[in-house]
């Protein structure tokens, strides 16, 4: 007789179908022309990129679009060494939060084009967008923001979006 | 893709959750599962003589671990049982078919699996039921492709 039977594939799947709503629609249709644009709360100021339609901290709707730079900082970031099926990039890559100058909230994504070990909070990167017949309304459109020759910003200048 | 309130298209895109898990299965799973794939459906004794199918690796009462397996019949009695007439992908058949438990002969509970009858008014609580066995069986709860009805072929 063979082996006993130790384990069992258990897999998990949920099919869904994501609706992005009316103010993701508008971010994606902006990534579609290699443009981030934001919204801004009528009442703090502040610049959400992408928009949630509505202000996280006063619920009134954001309504004023503000288009928002493709460079930024890296606030926060952590080497993914672990590889996992379904993405896009090999590992060892940074994933990183990057505050696109202009915005008051960072984005996640990845950061590549350098060694993982030189990546530090304060860098500057700018997105890397696919090539322009491959650019959709989706945030694969960034293949991935690489480093920039410019000085680190300092950490005062974005130690409010950590 | 819908219409906004203010006009224009949303978008919607397909969106899958999905984790590859391995499962193990300790030492009562692991004997339970190998019986299946060998075609032998083990049960295991509580301490009160009872025989339970699936086993459970502790005495339900008195918490005890349990290590006497019993191997009990291939047919046994629907004891409960609900229609499904629109399988889902998941589901174990392609076409309608009965969840049941069933109670195998020689055990003392019922385990859930699929009838497959062809049709709802060929169910009752209470009908015999035998195991139709996958062709190939690897040790997993779907080695035992559904269970019939006893009497056909």
């Amino acid at each position: 007789m063979s082996k006993p039977v130790k384990s069992i594939s258990a897999p998990i799947r949920l099919d869904y179908t994501y609706a992005a709503g009316e103010a993701t629609t508008r971010f994606l249709r902006g990534v579609a022309q290699k443009k981030l644009i934001g919204q801004r709360c009528p009442i703090t100021g502040k610049v959400y990129v992408p928009s949630a339609g509505a202000s996280p901290t006063h619920g009134v709707p954001t309504t004023e679009p503000v288009e928002v730079s493709d460079k930024g900082t890296i606030t926060t970031f952590c080497i993914v060494r672990i590889p996992a099926e379904n993405l896009s990039v090999q590992p060892p890559f940074v994933a990183a939060s990057v505050l696109l100058d202009g915005a008051d909230i960072a984005m996640f994504h990845v950061v590549s084009d350098c060694p993982v070990e030189e990546v530090r909070m304060g860098m500057r990167v700018q997105a890397v967008w696919v090539p322009d017949e491959e650019i959709g309304p989706t945030l694969k459109s960034i293949k991935y923001f690489k480093p920039i020759d410019e000085p680190d910003a300092d950490f005062d200048s974005y130690k409010e979006h950590l | 893709m819908s219409t906004g309130a203010r006009g224009g298209e949303i978008f919607a895109a397909p969106y899958v959750v999905e984790h590859t898990f391995r499962r193990s299965l300790g030492p009562v799973m692991s004997r339970f599962l190998t019986g299946l794939r060998d075609r032998r459906i083990e049960g295991i004794r509580t301490r009160d003589g009872r025989v339970m199918v699936p086993p459970k690796e502790y005495d339900p009462e008195t918490s005890e671990a349990l290590d006497e397996f019993v191997e009990v019949g291939q047919s046994g009695v629907v004891t409960t049982w609900s229609w499904v007439s629109s399988p889902k992908q998941k589901h174990p058949l392609g076409r309608p078919f009965a969840w049941a438990l069933i109670q195998l002969d020689g055990a003392d509970t019922a385990m859930l699996h699929a009838v497959d009858a062809g049709e709802e008014s060929k169910m009752r609580t209470g009908m015999r039921v035998r195991v139709r066995w996958r062709d190939e069986t690897v040790g997993e709860i779907l080695d035992i492709s559904c269970f019939e009805p006893e009497g056909e072929k």
